[in-house]
């Protein structure tokens, strides 16, 4: 399990238990973190779940995929800490992480 | 599978009588014949048990035979998504013949961004996608809104109009002029050359290759002149031409190129909203208990929309080439195939999608349908469209508690890649 906080574009925090291997997109949708869609169900297709990851859990979130690069070239608003928040699975080593989500998702 | 027809046919004693008597004939014909691009499927709206039989029974279907060429069917939902998320062995180039079943033709090549692998498509795709950024689309909301109300303010009440006329066309084809700031007086231009892009020449009364391709040499006549007025500002215009002309990566496009992308925008932002809006009223009036769930509760107007675009499936299909051989389905894909990608049957699989022939404008997972298409290509217009919609239902909210009669059937468009209306009478009652 990872405790997972996520921040909104108002600054607002919410912390989720989220079970391992649950994607960090699955459990925003399912608690009704704001500015996570998920379109795609997770199959990392839509960018609609693009979040910002702390930089000091940038390195445990791990490495894009190529398609998850490819689908990031064409999100809103991206930068070198941008992630697809259905391409990170929860495990133990990513208890605590801290991630932002945008105002909205295009 | 044969059991299945029966089933199928129990569950949907409410079904109309043409489907009954396309679902008798579908089950009663071999597979081998069906060629889903015969256009009488669509204006007769008798498709969907073909592709009820294909998912059952061929889920990745070779059609040897059609009027274009041999193509493979792709209909499951799981099966589009794996097509259209693998830009890397499935090509959208126009020049192994683009993304619609039928071939583009190779002597009048419109590349067009929609039509292009990376890294070229990734370079035009980002030139174009500031206009529908967050910040634009709420400006655009407004001006949507206001004239969202002129058009039902002067609509008839006690008589019956044409409702694709006077408010899809009129609403989509405003919107369009103001992302190209194309001049007011002038509009229907656009509606015009989007209908008559994706004409099949093979319909009766449609232009032929010839005239259409005249139609498209004006189109281009006609912006070539604003890209003119618009290319030495000094101060790049918030508009879709001034957009093309001034980014590094499109400005030095050749005229065919400017004329595609063109064509992919006044298609990709008109038909596609135009029919979402016509098919969305008749979905609402024919199931009057969602009707009352939205009336009772407008704040499920953002899932009626998505419902309501996955229930119209306004382009019924994209399509692919291979790129090289892919094993799929227990079949072998071949390196030069057509692919196509049944949006509409992907839709209605009741292996992805619950109760998947029900209009439910508050199902669960509402955004998770194919009507965009998935991957690198996914639609750049969507929240755009989403907002169009979403405004028409509001408006319509606040004015027609009592709904809107439909008076007659739909006249469907003659393609088995735009689904779609040309038609609609209705009557707002007095
Ligand atoms: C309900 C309305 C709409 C539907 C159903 C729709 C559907 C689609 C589909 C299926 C694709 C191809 C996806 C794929 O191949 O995976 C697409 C791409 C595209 N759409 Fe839309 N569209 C709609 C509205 C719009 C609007 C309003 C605009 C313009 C503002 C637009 C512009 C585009 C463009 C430019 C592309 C090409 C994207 C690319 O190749 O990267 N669409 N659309
Ligand atoms: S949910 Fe679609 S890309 Fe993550």
């Amino acid at each position: 399990m990872a405790r997972i906080t996520y921040i909104a574009a108002d600054g607002a925090a919410r912390t989720i238990d989220v079970d391992d291997g649950v994607s960090l997109m699955e459990a925003a949708v399912a608690n009704g973190v704001p500015g996570i869609d998920g379109d795609c169900g997770g199959n990392c297709a839509c960018a609609t779940c693009h979040v910002h990851v702390a930089p000091e859990w940038l390195a445990a979130a791990g490495a894009r995929s190529e398609m998850e690069a490819a689908m990031l070239e064409f999100a809103d608003g991206v930068t070198a800490d941008s992630r697809l928040a259905c391409q990170i699975a929860a495990s133990p080593a990513l208890d605590g992480m801290v991630v932002r989500t945008p105002a909205s998702q295009h | 599978m044969a059991t299945r027809a029966i089933d199928f046919a129990a569950l949907n004693d409410g079904e109309p009588p043409h489907l009954a008597a396309a679902r008798a004939q579908a089950y009663a014909t071999p597979l081998e014949t069906l060629d889903l691009l015969d256009t009488d499927l669509w204006t007769g709206d008798t498709h969907w048990p073909w592709f009820e039989r294909l998912r059952d029974e061929s889920p990745i279907h070779y059609h040897a035979g059609g009027g274009f060429g041999p193509y493979w069917s792709v209909t499951r939902y799981a099966d589009i998504m794996a097509v259209d998320t693998d830009h890397v062995r499935f090509s959208s180039d126009a020049h192994l013949g683009g993304i619609t079943a039928k071939d583009m033709d190779a002597d009048f090549i419109l590349p067009m961004f929609i039509a292009m692998d990376p890294p070229k498509h990734d370079v035009q795709r980002k030139a174009v996608s500031p206009i529908v950024s967050p910040g634009n689309l709420a400006f655009l909301e407004q001006l949507i809104r206001e004239r969202a109300q002129a058009i039902f303010d002067n609509l008839p009440v006690g008589e019956t109009f044409d409702w694709v006329d006077r408010v899809s066309i009129e609403l989509t084809t405003q919107m369009l002029a103001t992302l190209f700031d194309f001049p007011w007086e002038d509009r229907r231009l656009l509606t015009y050359w989007s209908d008559k892009a994706t004409a099949d020449e093979t319909v009766p009364g449609n232009p032929t290759k010839q005239e259409r391709e005249a139609i498209m040499l004006e189109c281009l006549v006609y912006f070539t002149k604003l890209w003119n007025e618009r290319v030495n500002a000094p101060e790049p215009g918030n508009d879709l031409v001034s957009m093309l002309a001034h980014n590094p990566a499109t400005r030095n496009m050749i005229p065919m190129e400017y004329l595609g992308n063109l064509i992919l925008l006044i298609v990709g932002g008109n038909d596609t909203t135009r029919n979402s809006i016509t098919g969305g009223l008749q979905f609402m009036m024919a199931n009057p208990s969602e009707w009352a769930k939205l009336k009772a509760n407008p704040a499920l107007v953002d899932s009626a929309v998505s419902e309501i675009i996955r229930y119209q499936t306004p382009l019924a299909h994209m399509r692919r080439t291979a790129l090289t051989d892919v094993e799929m389905g227990g079949k072998t894909i071949r390196k030069g195939d057509r692919v196509v990608m049944w949006y509409v049957s992907g839709n209605r699989d009741e292996r992805a999608i619950p109760e998947p022939n029900r209009f439910w404008i508050d199902r669960p997972r509402v955004r998770q349908h194919l009507s965009f298409g998935f991957g690198i290509h996914r639609c750049v217009g969507n929240r755009l469209a989403e907002l169009q919609l979403k405004i028409v239902w509001q408006e319509i909210l606040k004015r027609y508690p009592e709904g809107i009669e439909i008076m007659g059937p739909p006249t469907r468009v003659a393609s088995a890649f735009v689904k779609g209306y040309s038609s609609l009478p209705v009557r707002i009652p007095a």
